[in-house]
């Protein structure tokens, strides 16, 4: 009763494998092999390396850097480029709700259940992207390339506690020359409103006609998507802007800063 | 040698016949191992852990490298993060006096305590990391798409609840690494819109203060102390285990009603175009009325073969 011969018995004519198996043995077999291999693999991993335990908690020392677990090194990272309030609960949050409107906003029939990049191309770049250079490459540089102060280290790198980072950083504003601050905060609205607007709308006013994407979509799910997409975009935009112009925020206002 | 080697592997499936035809045997395992199709589906619907599982599945949906394995992974890891959560939970009290104590403990002088505590780490980290792996090869391959959006919905809500299942986890060794891991992730939830005292717009809701708002409220204090460790005890071993499991159940169901493993369905799949060119070609693309069936629960064991011939390799190489 091995696998193989079941696939004998029901494979037609041609020899061709059947679109359906009995799940016994054709799935548990296989799963049960994975099952052993990773539980072999976890016991010689537990075998070998021990969990940390460092000394006794302590509310008098902080240790320098106090660090999140890895999982959301992603998120201390971007409290760098961003106020706590963005990159700890607007951040994640979008995170969540976005993707969870992936399914709903994804009118795109191709590419269910196979792997294919041409036939999705927008969906899968925008999905890695996302994936990879928001939320994995963070984690990887705040794992292993942060030190004292938050600082950027090589990992083969000596932790200075005392090196000095210049944070010559001005507002979007100053930046133009904008020395009011009502009329930094101004710039600042429309410089946010026009990246949140004028590229969607340019995109639909252009594309609507010839894009079957765009009409199959409706204006709900456009705006939406465009939503998403580009706040997704501001959080690379703005570490650009820091790290190249040494913008601080784009917008200063009395109750928040972005 | 032969004959006597022949009569040991008589008298051994003699034995191994007597047992299997005993009324003990019988009575637990009703059906025998006869290899019909008949006898297949019997077996499969007869216990309580085999019904679980379809009695048939999709060829291409065994692939690992069409599943990477990593869903089923997951759940593994969590099944062994709950039976060595379990036995921790024997040697350990959610108390600042004593929770250190207790990780010493474990170490030096429980038989295998620190084994367990190794396998319940290492399995919540990989757990994380194979729900990532899993999240991603769903979406590469498209399995969010009609008819199993809802699915993926859930498969968030798990994402979610395995990240704060292990943030909470991260606190209770209650040494420097925990509670200053804790500190700073916790420390964001003071910056919440409205209701975290130091986030945008708080000074309009009048209740707000540091006692009193969205970090106070998982800290059960302004700092992170003994409220804060019975609170991450209690969300880590309870609540958040039991909306993980009423979660996945539902996760797991809502795959097979769906119709399995998502898999290539070319005949389902609409034209290039569906829209500028529907009108056109109307008669000779399949219309939306094909789609339907997908969405409607399969009834395992009765799918037609013929509906699903397509293997994974070619469906790339279909002419757009």
């Amino acid at each position: 009763m091995t696998a193989s011969s079941a696939h004998k018995q029901n494979a037609d004519d041609k020899g061709q494998l059947p679109a359906k198996v009995f799940a016994w043995p054709g799935l548990l077999r296989i799963e049960s092999l994975v099952a052993l291999a990773a539980i072999i693999v976890l016991c010689v991993w537990s075998i070998t390396i021990d969990a940390p335990l460092e000394e006794p908690a302590n509310p008098a020392i902080t240790p320098n850097p106090a660090k999140a677990p890895w999982y959301f090194l992603g998120l201390q990272e971007l409290l760098v480029y961003f106020d706590p309030w963005i990159a700890g609960v607007v951040i994640p949050g979008l995170c969540v709700v976005g993707l969870m409107a992936i399914p709903y906003l994804d009118v795109n029939p191709k590419g269910n259940g196979y792997y294919t990049i041409k036939r999705r191309a927008f969906a899968i770049s925008t999905f890695m992207f996302g994936f990879l250079g928001l939320w994995i490459i963070p984690i990887v540089i705040g794992v292993f390339f942060r030190g004292p102060g938050w600082n950027l280290f090589w990992p083969w790198e000596h932790w200075d506690i005392h090196k000095v980072v210049a944070q010559n950083n001005v507002n979007l504003g100053s930046l133009f020359g904008i020395k009011n601050y009502l009329a930094e905060a101004v710039f600042g609205s429309v410089f946010l409103a026009a990246w949140y607007v004028v590229p969607p709308l340019i995109l639909y006013r252009r594309r609507y006609d010839q894009s079957p994407t765009l009409q199959a979509m409706g204006l709900t799910r456009f705006v939406i998507t465009a939503f998403l997409f580009q706040s997704m975009m501001l959080v690379p935009l703005k570490i650009f802007a820091r790290l190249v112009l040494h913008v601080k925020y784009f917008l200063v206002l009395p109750w928040f800063n972005v | 040698m032969m004959p006597l080697l022949e009569k040991e592997k008589e008298e051994k499936t003699e034995l191994a016949d007597r047992i299997a035809s005993s009324q003990i045997w019988r009575s637990i395992f009703r059906h025998g191992f006869d290899d019909t199709q008949r006898n297949r589906v019997l077996q499969m619907t007869a216990g309580f852990l085999l019904h679980t599982r379809p009695i048939k599945v999709w060829t291409h949906g065994i692939r690992l490298r069409y599943t990477w394995g990593a869903g089923g992974l997951t759940f593994l890891m969590f099944a062994v993060a709950c039976i060595t959560g379990v036995i921790l939970m024997f040697y350990y009290r959610p108390v600042t006096e004593y929770a250190y104590a207790d990780m010493k403990y474990l170490k030096f002088d429980i038989p295998f305590g620190m084994f367990m505590r190794n396998m319940h780490r290492w399995s919540a980290h990989a757990m994380v990391l194979l729900v990532l792996v899993h999240m991603l090869r769903v979406f590469l391959t498209g399995s969010y798409k009609k008819p199993r959006e809802f699915n993926w919905v859930i498969g968030v809500c798990l994402l979610t609840l395995t990240l704060l299942l292990s943030f909470t986890g991260y606190l209770l060794p209650w040494d420097q690494l925990s509670m200053w891991a804790v500190t700073v992730g916790t420390n964001m939830a003071r910056a919440t819109p409205f209701l975290g005292h130091e986030g945008p717009f708080s000074e309009f809701v009048p209740f707000i203060s540091p006692r009193y708002d969205a970090r106070s409220l998982l800290l059960g204090g302004t700092i992170v102390a003994q409220g804060t460790l019975l609170r991450f005890y209690v969300l880590h071993c309870i609540v958040l285990p039991i909306f993980t499991i009423w979660f996945v159940m539902v996760h797991f169901y809502r795959i097979r009603k769906d119709g399995g493993i998502s898999g290539p369905n070319k005949a389902l799949e609409p034209p290039a175009t569906p829209i500028a060119k529907e009108t056109v070609e109307g008669s000779a693309t399949p219309e939306p009325a094909v789609v339907k069936p997908t969405a409607e629960p399969k009834k395992e064991g009765e799918e037609p073969a013929q509906e699903q011939k397509q293997d994974c390799k070619d469906s790339e190489g279909r002419p757009e």
